[in-house]
């Protein structure tokens, strides 16, 4: 009895402390295979002999490295990195796991080809990403609509983002909208209207919650760099007329030119300085504003315009 | 001997391999497919945001599908050596059973088994896919599809199992069933494959391309998760090779019982 | 009519590797078992007889040879529903009952739904199973297994019993059960064929028996007829402690038991020793014939390796 014991209390020691031994070293391991493990999620890079190796079940394969992607995305996103690598071949392989994977296309419109830190910074694989998905959904009005955006707000190439919204305006079901932005890429391209309308049909397509999260903050970034057009232009007109530049939204009110106090999209008074420029109160929380931002502003690292920040 | 009695016996060899499955405590594979099927409904909304009906059936319909081939080799493979071991085939065939019937009840006593067990994940997974997409569409039909085609696969791998393991020990029989099922999932690129080589090299491809099952054609799960119809000539034919392709490997299986020597 | 009729069965296996190699496990068998008796298949362990009795059953197949039971092929389903087999050391669906397993059997035998469970209940009695009837066979002794499968061989009621070394693994309670049944099996009109390397319970039960050693057939015949044979000997019983001088001299050997003395002589010695003991004044017991057990019997045709027919058998 007495032998049996000692063995239990022995083995039991041993256990724990084992145990706890591999959790530390378990840990230590991990720190040193930080980079290693993601590129291992890649170990087969090539998508063709991957949807060979998934048995039929390449469907839920894609389904897995898109959700890897979307969470690379905002880990890199998180950490505020600037390099953001491997989110072309995670979405590349989604894609050819399951060409019909609309939401992998939707993604890499959004965040492939913007620069970082809002993005990957690769307009040129985003549309190859496109047009692969165009050609294995030839009646998805969505992807030409996709391809359109990268053209339009990327690469600032006008001309064929008409051209890629006119041909998604005769798929059937198309988007209204599509004609029309056709349309403004010939004449009115540079003009707030015409990114509104753009990111308001993003907004109201999309389910996924970093895109909506980013049409959101874009649209604001519009509606800022709007007010403070709109709010200059009274502010110049004041002068004109008074000799001196405003001292404050409230005398510019009392002259009659404008009623009440403007604010900005997150409900903060906008601010008048002394030579008759207005500035939001706080740019970190309102990222891609053009207007707006005090002289020697540097946007931080981490641009807030997901959910999670 | 009128065909009645026939009819009974197999009836009776199926109803005993499925009692012995069950006894066997098979069917707890369900409460793992039930956790995993609850925990993909709940989790999948918060990972992947306007694919929640694509994840569920996907995710659901592989695991229906590897969750029965397993069970079918695992079961299978020992169909008939299993009987053999342990020397209850002795007493058995001394009973006025003809020994295809032995082998014609084992099969269908799996292949029930494997069905029953496919209809309470069906279950599992509709119960998912109603949690995630709150009503049932009119899509929904084709998984039922895509299921009845994963039954369809179960057909054949288990007369394979049960093929192998009319002459061949447990752990060849799953290598061997294994491989296939493997191999069988890109068939049509073997196929393909063989088309593109010449000479001796092609007659044995191509040999080899058609005699191996052709489960690349019973897996329309990735369409069925977009929506997209099944044809109705596809179910016809798949449903045929189906059947025809389980025969033949149940006459083979017939064929090499009838002599073996018991020793 | 012969119930059983081996026409040259021969078995031969290949093995080795390249199965090249031919083992002989039984050479060109003839033999016939009569409706009503009791045959003995007798033979050391390897002899054969398993092998006999899978190739009679089906479960192996004769190089050479046929067999008829009840004048019918070895594959007659009619055949096997009135033949019981109980292999040796047997095992059976452990995940069931040994109702369950009887019910199963019974149903494949093709008895009636009704009338089944009645007989099942009858046989699970006669095996002295009753109270064990729903617990599952995995937990179930090798004698209980015994009679599991006697239960089996027996339910259907068929016209011929075969055994495989039937008392293998009984305690005697168990063995004298299973004689006792082998013997009621045949008042009621039954066949019984096994096999067995205990000569002394072929001795106790069979009509006839058969000796097999290394696949070939030694000696065939009742069993009277075997053991009839005097060897031409005398035991002579007497009381006392001591035995007369003369007997000493022919050099026989004296077992003292208490107060009895007892030794074995030829007949022609036989008077001499009588005269000899009344001579010392010795009181004479007993003076029995000494006959041939059924073991010298199967030992000497183990040596001799001479195929023998005693009257009253065909071969």
């Amino acid at each position: 009895m007495r032998a049996s014991r000692k063995v239990a209390i022995a083995a039991s020691s041993v256990l724990i402390l084992c145990l706890m031994g591999s959790i530390f070293t378990l840990r230590r391991v991990d720190r040193m295979r930080n980079a290693a493990t993601l590129e291992e999620v890649l170990y087969v890079s090539s998508p063709t002999a991957l949807k060979r190796m998934s048995l039929g079940y390449n469907g839920l394969l894609a389904d897995i490295y898109w959700t890897r992607a979307v969470q690379y995305f905002g880990g890199k996103h998180h950490d505020g990195a600037t390099h953001l690598d491997l989110l072309a071949p995670l979405l590349d392989i989604a894609a050819a796991l399951d060409p019909q994977l609309l939401a992998v296309y939707e993604f890499g419109s959004n965040f492939l080809a913007a620069k970082p830190p809002n993005g990957a910074g690769m307009p040129e694989r985003a549309v190859k990403l496109e047009e692969f998905g165009i050609k294995n959904n030839p009646d998805e009005w969505r992807l030409y609509y996709n391809l359109g955006f990268i053209y339009y707000l990327d690469l600032k190439d006008y001309a064929h983002a008409a051209e890629t919204f006119d041909r998604g305006s005769h798929v059937p079901n198309a988007h209204p909208w599509l004609k029309i932005l056709a349309a403004q890429m010939a004449q009115h391209a540079g003009e707030i209207q015409t990114a509104r309308m753009l990111w308001t049909t993003t907004l109201q397509s999309s389910q996924e919650h970093y895109i909506r999260a980013n049409a959101v903050a874009h649209l604001r970034a519009l509606q800022v760099d709007e007010d403070v057009t709109n709010l200059e232009r009274v502010a110049s007109f004041y002068k004109q007329k008074n000799g001196r530049w405003p001292s404050s939204f409230a005398e510019i009110a009392r002259a009659g030119l404008m009623t009440g106090t403007p604010v900005d999209p997150l409900r903060r008074p906008y601010r008048l300085t002394t030579d008759g420029h207005v500035e939001v109160r706080s740019p970190d929380d309102l990222p891609f504003i053009e207007k707006g931002t005090p002289p020697g502003y540097v946007p931080p690292k981490k641009p807030k315009f997901l959910p999670t920040d | 001997m009128n065909s009645n009695p026939m009819n009974f016996r197999i009836a009776h060899i199926a109803t005993n391999t499925f009692r012995e499955a069950v006894r066997d405590h098979v069917l707890y594979n369900l409460i793992a497919f039930a956790l995993l099927m609850s925990g993909a409904a709940i989790l999948v909304g918060q990972i992947s945001f306007g694919i929640e009906r694509l994840v569920v059936i996907n995710l659901g319909l592989a695991s229906v599908s590897l969750f029965g081939t397993v069970i079918a080799i695992f079961i299978g493979i020992g169909l008939v050596s299993k009987e053999i071991d342990k020397r209850t085939l002795y007493t058995m065939l001394t009973h006025p059973v003809r020994r295809w019937e032995f082998i014609v009840g084992k099969f269908v006593g799996l292949s029930g088994t494997l069905v029953v067990n496919t209809f309470f994940m069906a279950i599992g997974v509709f119960a998912a896919l109603l949690y995630v997409s709150r009503h049932f569409q009119k899509a929904d039909v084709w998984v039922l599809v895509a299921l009845y085609f994963i039954i369809l696969q179960f057909l054949i791998i288990t007369a394979l199992a049960l093929l192998f393991s009319s002459f061949s020990s447990p752990l060849l029989s799953a290598v061997f069933a294994f491989s296939l099922f493997i191999i069988g999932s890109f068939s049509e690129d073997l196929r393909g494959f063989a088309a593109m080589t010449n000479g001796l090299a092609r007659w044995i491809t191509t040999g080899a391309a058609y005699l191996v099952p052709n489960f690349s054609a019973l897996n329309v799960i990735s369409s069925v998760a977009h929506q997209q119809p099944v044809a109705g000539h596809l179910i016809l034919y798949n449903t045929a090779y189906a059947l025809l392709y389980t025969t033949m490997a149940i006459s083979g299986a017939v064929l090499i019982f009838e002599r073996r020597n018991l020793k | 009519m012969t119930a059983i009729e081996i026409l040259g069965f021969e078995k031969t296996y290949s093995v080795g590797f390249w199965r090249k190699k031919q083992k002989c496990a039984l050479k060109p068998l003839h033999l016939q078992v009569q409706e009503g008796e009791i045959f003995g298949f007798l033979g050391p362990n390897g002899a054969g007889k398993t092998t006999t009795l899978k190739m009679l059953m089906g479960l192996v197949f004769p190089t050479a040879g046929t067999a008829r039971i009840l004048g019918m092929q070895l594959d007659d389903p009619r055949m096997k529903a009135q033949i019981g087999f109980l292999p040796e050391q047997p095992y059976f669906y452990d995940y069931l009952t040994a109702r369950e397993l009887l019910e199963y059997y019974g149903q494949l035998s093709g008895m009636p739904a009704r009338s089944g469970h009645g007989r099942v209940n009858e046989t699970l009695e006669r095996v002295g199973l009753s109270h064990a009837s729903d617990v599952q066979l995995r937990k179930f002794s090798k004698g209980m297994l015994q009679r599991v499968g006697i239960a089996q061989a027996i339910l259907h009621d068929p016209k011929i019993v075969f055994f495989d070394e039937p008392m293998s693994g009984l305690d005697p309670m168990g063995r004298r059960e299973v004689r006792d049944l082998m013997a009621q099996l045949k008042r009621d009109g039954k066949t019984v064929f096994f096999s067995t390397h205990i000569l002394s319970d072929a001795e106790s039960l069979c009509d006839r028996v058969a000796i097999i050693h290394r696949g070939e057939l030694r000696g065939v015949g009742a069993v009277a007829d075997l053991t009839s044979s005097v060897q031409g000997k005398v035991e002579i019983v007497w009381q006392g402690t001591v035995a007369p001088a003369g007997m000493k001299a022919w050099g026989v050997d004296f077992h003292v038991t208490g107060k009895t003395v007892r030794c074995v002589v030829t007949e022609d010695q036989q008077d001499a020793a009588i005269e000899m003991l009344r001579r010392d004044r010795l009181r004479l017991i007993s003076v029995i014939p000494v006959r041939t057990s059924l073991e010298d019997y199967f030992v000497s045709k183990l040596k001799t390796g001479k195929m023998e027919a005693h009257a009253g058998v065909g071969s």
